[in-house]
């Protein structure tokens, strides 16, 4: 039933809100990006340590090419997305954190020249050589946290992984980017699915994509039922209600079962991969190809929303070029979706591994009033929280206070700030009392 | 969009919802259309002198508030919903020099001297209610019948719930005429009819909670009934169903959580019954909202929501 409907008979359902979706992309096949004159590639676009680069200033590199090594376990390297000259190791504005990254620099031959692929037969490597490879090409979670996917396919050996989650919800507005590959590469994403299945040895998986996307879903049925996958794989129809893609509340709705407070999907035996990352698997495992690239949805105020395969380093501003040029009136130029993408200072940010949308808008900028204590935040928090007392705490500069209230269980969302009557930008609020938590050294 | 030009760089989430407390306001304001409507149907014209009185007052005396306390002033609607819900709650033939003095004390002490909205602890229409009874005792002692023209003076009568109530009325009649408002009361409580219509229009658009009236009225009832009352008679006569529409519902006065709610609601049903019982007035509604309004801070501290993660996963099977 839809979840509008479950919602008005007041039967029983996630939180969260509904934003209108927006998802204007949708019907526009995956388009190949022109290759760009030169790329920006900060060295780190994961979570985790920078990777060290290992290329000069001059040096001719080619598509594919390691240009910096990771730097330790939970590190991944970075590679070149074009075939020509680094041109110089210079300081680049990360899109995540507005700070200063070192990066690599790299200027177009033009030629789009590829480094050897070695492909390999991923039913007959061992674990570790699967894992050495998804690591080797740089794989991070492209859901938009970036957490090194080889790390996340290593759980301890204590924590018994019973199934895989993969995450085609898509449930920020605007954002069709997994949509998109999930009609057309359908193939990929199932075979990397199985690739994750053969490495932690696990038998069951659930598909779960937001019942808004019913095309979606038909299609990757109809890819369960003919693929070959190594046990019982499940595409579950999850209601379109924000933040449903969040982990832990996909968690909730497909085992019916709650992560411990502080713990992780596999602390209850799960472990979510997104469907953009499963095909960045298979590209790995199967061709050797590492990940050079990515689709993103260059939306909002543009002249044709487009879904763009875009080489990482890639300025947005080229982007939005392609798909007609922005709207006059527009002054925000957002990486990722609405609700939990960051605001770029400069359009020509370069487009990173975690980077699904870019979307262009008009700033909404509201006064701030008193809170009058209406409960919605309360009611759209998908992690129970009372999202109002931070802001109550916060303003007393009570930071003690806050961890009594569980903050470091919230998720940033959103769904509170987006429901508030008085516009109180209450994830701002959050993050200054985390922030002040951290530094206190409050656990 | 150039580089040239400046680029905003807001804090997420960039996308906001329609929710706004004006809107939220002028809903409530359309909700109690209904109850105005009737008190100026039941007891005369005079009651539209009352209600711009006390909404100017309300209004005027929030202005200067924010201006001696230097902050913004917004035309939000509290203090119209204040102004109308005081005149409500007021005998239909106050005079307009109680009406100005108590629509004063509503905002200016129940409300900003709190802080203003949000910050209030007590609902500011029953504080200045209460302030007129404890200040003006015989202002609250003159009750006139449902008038038969809308000029008419009315003629003096007792509430339903007052001393000396007799009525010729069937048991049936009377049920009828407290369910559509034909009896003497404050000028808006009257009538359940109109009330409940109101409160259909609040659910209807989200802003309360079925269970703050439900829980309320039903405490009253049961509470009446093991007590060998008329639980009927004791759930339309007086102002419960006013107090339970639109005013243990006000978001800044009441707690936080539905479960708050809940006890919030049952709390100031039983005050109901107690003072109606027991007390030396005749009606208690609104001392019962207010006494909970004072507990609502300690049932917020008490009553949070379970976060997430909290149990033991129960379905643990459902991961193999």
């Amino acid at each position: 039933m839809n979840t509008r409907v479950v919602e008005l008979l007041g039967l029983k359902c996630p939180a969260g809100v509904h934003p209108p979706s927006q998802k204007l992309a949708a019907g526009h096949a995956i388009e190949r990006a022109p290759l760009p004159k030169s790329v920006a590639l900060p060295l780190q676009q994961h979570i985790g340590a920078p990777a060290k680069a290992i290329v000069k200033r001059g040096d001719e590199v080619k598509v594919g090419q390691k240009i910096a090594e990771a730097d330790g376990f939970v590190s991944v390297p970075i590679h070149a997305t074009l075939s020509g000259t680094v041109k110089h190791l210079a300081t680049v504005a990360s899109p995540v954190t507005g700070h200063p990254v070192s990066g690599v620099i790299i200027e177009s031959d033009g030629k789009d020249e590829w480094i050897e692929l070695t492909p390999a037969d991923s039913e007959t490597l061992s674990k570790e050589d699967i894992l050495t490879r998804v690591k080797d090409a740089g794989i991070v979670g492209m859901g938009g946290a970036t957490f090194p996917t080889h790390v996340k396919l290593s759980p301890p050996p204590e924590k018994s992984i019973k199934s895989i989650i993969v995450n085609g919800a898509e449930c920020e507005p605007y954002i069709t980017a997994d949509d998109r590959l999930m009609l057309e590469e359908t193939d990929r994403i199932l075979r990397g699915l199985k690739t994750v299945m053969q490495v932690l040895s696990v038998k069951r998986a659930y598909i779960a994509i937001e019942e808004n996307k019913p095309e979606a879903i038909a299609r990757m049925r109809q890819g369960v039922a003919e693929g070959s996958l190594p046990g019982e794989v499940e595409v579950v129809a999850v209601p379109a209600k924000y933040p449903m893609g969040a982990e832990k509340t996909l968690v909730k709705s497909i085992l019916n079962t709650e992560v411990p407070e502080g713990g992780l999907p596999m602390d209850v035996g799960t472990l979510i991969q997104n469907v953009a990352t499963l095909a960045a698997v298979y590209d790995a495992v199967a061709l050797g190809k590492p990940l050079v690239e990515r689709v993103v949805t260059v939306t909002g105020l543009v002249g044709t929303p487009k879904n763009l395969l875009v080489r990482f380093g890639t300025a947005a501003s080229s982007l939005i070029e392609q798909c007609g040029g922005a709207d006059p009136s527009a002054d925000e130029v957002i990486f990722g979706g609405p609700m939990m993408g960051i605001a770029q200072s400069r359009d020509d940010t370069p487009i990173l591994k975690g980077t699904n949308c870019v979307l262009v808008k008009r700033s909404d900028i509201r006064e701030e009033y008193s809170c009058i204590r209406c409960g919605r935040c309360i009611e759209s928090c998908p992690m129970g929280l009372m999202p109002l007392q931070f802001v109550n705490l916060v303003k007393k500069e009570d930071y003690e206070s806050l961890a009594n209230y569980h903050i470091a269980d919230c998720v940033e969302c959103g769904a509170c700030a987006y429901d508030c009557p008085a516009n109180i930008p209450i994830v701002s609020y959050i993050k200054t009392g985390k922030a002040e938590l951290r530094k206190a050294g409050v656990r | 969009m150039d580089n040239a030009k400046r680029l905003v760089l807001s804090s997420a989430p960039h996308l906001r919802g329609g929710a706004s407390i004006k809107r939220d306001m002028y809903i409530v304001i359309l909700a109690l259309l209904f109850p105005t409507a009737g008190a100026v149907y039941f007891f005369g014209l005079y009651v539209l002198p009352m209600l711009a009185t006390a909404i100017l007052c309300a209004i005027l005396t929030e202005y200067v508030a924010k201006w001696m306390r230097r902050q913004s002033f917004h035309m939000d609607g509290s203090a119209i919903i204040t102004g109308i819900l005081f005149v409500l709650v007021m005998p239909p033939r106050t005079p307009l020099w109680i009406v100005v003095v108590g629509s004063i004390f509503c905002i200016a002490i129940a409300k900003e001297a709190f802080g203003g909205l949000g910050h209030n602890i007590f609902n500011p229409a029953l504080a200045g209610r209460a302030f007129i009874t404890v200040s003006f005792a015989g202002a609250l002692t003159r009750w006139i019948a449902p008038v038969h023209s809308l000029l008419a003076d009315g003629i003096t009568a007792a509430t339903p719930l007052g001393e000396g109530f007799t009525t010729t009325l069937s048991d049936v009649e009377l049920y009828k005429a407290l369910f559509f408002g034909n009896v003497a009361g404050s000028a808006g409580e009257t009538s359940a009819l109109l009330i409940l219509i109101g409160g259909v229009i609040l659910l209807a658009f989200g802003l309360i909670k079925w269970q703050v009236p439900v829980f309320y009225i039903g405490t009253v009832a049961l509470l009446s009934f093991l007590l060998g009352q008329d639980p009927l008679f004791q759930i339309l006569a007086g102002g419960l169903m006013l107090g339970a529409v639109f005013m243990a519902t006000d978001y800044v006065t009441s707690p936080l959580t539905t479960r708050g709610k809940i006890i919030f609601a049952v709390g100031a049903g039983v005050l109901v019954v107690l003072i109606r019982t027991w007390g030396s007035m005749p009606e208690g509604v609104c001392y019962s909202i207010l006494l909970m309004n004072a507990f609502t801070p300690l049932i917020d501290r008490y009553v949070r929501p379970k976060p997430y993660g909290y149990v033991k996963s129960r379905n643990k099977e459902a991961a193999s």
